[in-house]
């Protein structure tokens, strides 16, 4: 059979970083055009919801979604597109874990709306309108997409088959999830395209990382010259390599940056912040209350910090409706 | 109404608090019933995930009872239970679940009526605060 194998790509709340990967692809990403049916990329083709609709069910053989479940809007077309897709492939850390767009949990949507809408510098106006999803003026027409009470990691609201971590993913992975999916394997449910062991162990620091660790300040990077040869750790400065998958090829070490942990938990661990929290409390050094506090107070936003990118997929991070 | 008492789970060393807790029913003593202790060998096993769990089971609030300090049967497994809770306490902050939900004490073993106690302190406490839910309280909006 020489039927073109279909994929698609979708963009739910998130930066566009993770299109970036897919066009960083570069010249392979023509080769990808050529040996199958894009039938739905909104960012890049002239696609419509209309024509994805048209399809019969499974006629997708992947779909690739990234960004987090922001609004209402994600939610019916990403259920449009489970239905349609074989494979459904959670793309980059929003889809993943919520992301950096998950930290909008720690408020509800009307304060963050005020926020956007009220607070913002240079504009302090308590009656500013917020947006509203009927614009009111009594006319039939298009409504705009409500805010969920919270942000969901994609596999809260579908059944996702694999997933490529990483804020945003490597041009590489990419480029093996799609080529995979050109030749006809489909991922394995449950898949996650990475290591399944920490960064620490491809860390090219490895070798400089003491086997006990003993922090007595932990530093922000500006407050300090660190060695750029040297293990993060004892340094004082946060890196989140021993509890973060691995499968980045360490790029941010590589650029002399500790690891935030994008590609989220280990195989063998459920919650990132959890596992974060043990690592960093294991480091801390002191034996009475008042020197752990300071110590504690030593780190700039610690929920921030260790919930970056997985606060929706935590417990913390949904709300009490769930 | 308040017919049915908030759930707090209560970790409990093997070596001293478990000891606390059997002194205290040894004694008659009064606790809430709505207590639910898990034996635990060392307060410092206890971390952040075992917390966060039990109250994505529906506790309202979490106890953490480890031997003075000092008298740690492991030496310093109390002193990794201080950092953890520390820690924990620090995160939680901004989030739905109120810090004063988690307590970290120290309760020797036969000392029943500390350990009741703290049981009750504790259950005032939750009664108070009551029940934990709805959308984060957060001051830290700039």
């Amino acid at each position: 059979m020489s039927r073109k194998p279909k994929i698609a790509f979708y963009w739910c709340a998130g930066c566009g970083g993770c299109e970036e990967s897919v066009i960083d692809m570069a010249e392979e990403l023509l080769s990808v055009a050529e040996k199958a049916d894009i039938v739905f990329w909104p960012i890049a083709l002239d696609t419509r919801f209309e024509d994805v609709e048209a399809l019969n069910d499974g006629d997708i053989d992947a779909t690739f979604i990234n960004g987090a479940i922001r609004l209402d809007e994600h939610v019916r077309v990403v259920q449009m597109l489970r239905r349609k897709s074989k494979r459904i492939i959670a793309h980059g850390t929003c889809a993943h874990l919520g992301g950096i767009i998950g930290l909008a949990n720690l408020f509800d949507s009307r304060q963050l709306l005020e926020c956007a809408c009220r607070q913002v510098p240079g504009m302090d106006d308590p009656s500013a309108p917020l947006p509203e999803t009927d614009p009111g003026d009594g006319q039939e027409g298009p409504t705009l997409a409500a805010l969920l009470p919270e942000v969901k990691p994609l596999d809260r609201v579908v059944a996702v088959d694999a997933y490529i971590p990483g804020c945003p993913p490597t041009p590489e992975t990419m480029a093996q999830a799609i080529t995979d999916v050109i030749h006809g394997r489909l991922p394995e449910p449950g898949m996650v395209f990475a290591h399944r062991t920490a960064l620490c162990r491809q860390c090219p620091r490895l070798d400089s990382k003491p086997d006990k660790i003993e922090i007595t300040r932990f530093r922000r990077l500006y407050e300090t010259h660190w060695d750029p040869e040297v293990c993060f750790l004892p340094q004082g400065l946060l890196c989140m390599g021993p509890v973060t998958r691995g499968g980045c090829d360490a790029r941010c070490i590589r650029a002399n940056m500790p690891c935030r942990g994008c590609f989220g938990p280990t195989e063998r661990m459920n919650d990132f912040g959890s596992g974060a929290m043990a690592l960093i409390a294991s480091m801390m050094a002191g034996e009475d209350e008042a020197t752990l506090a300071r110590l504690v107070n030593s780190i700039a936003d610690p929920t921030g910090l260790i919930y970056r990118y997985s606060l929706a997929a935590s417990i913390l991070g949904q709300g009490p409706g769930r | 109404m308040g017919t049915c008492k908030p759930k707090i789970v209560a970790f409990l060393c093997n070596w001293c608090a478990y000891d606390g807790a059997d002194a205290a029913g040894r004694a008659r003593l009064k606790i809430p019933s709505t207590v639910v202790e898990v034996r635990v060998m060392c307060s410092g096993q206890v971390d952040s995930g075992m917390v966060l769990n039990a109250f994505e089971a529906g506790a309202q609030g979490v106890m953490v009872l480890g031997c003075q300090p000092g008298d740690c049967h492991y030496k310093d497994g109390n002193v990794h239970a201080m950092k953890r809770m520390a820690l924990l306490r620090a995160v939680l902050k901004p989030t739905r679940i109120d810090p004063r939900r988690i307590r970290l004490d120290w309760v020797s073993a036969g000392d029943g009526k500390r350990y009741a106690r703290v049981a009750r302190e504790m259950m005032d406490r939750i009664e108070r605060l009551g029940p934990a839910s709805g959308p984060p309280e957060n001051e830290h909006q700039r």
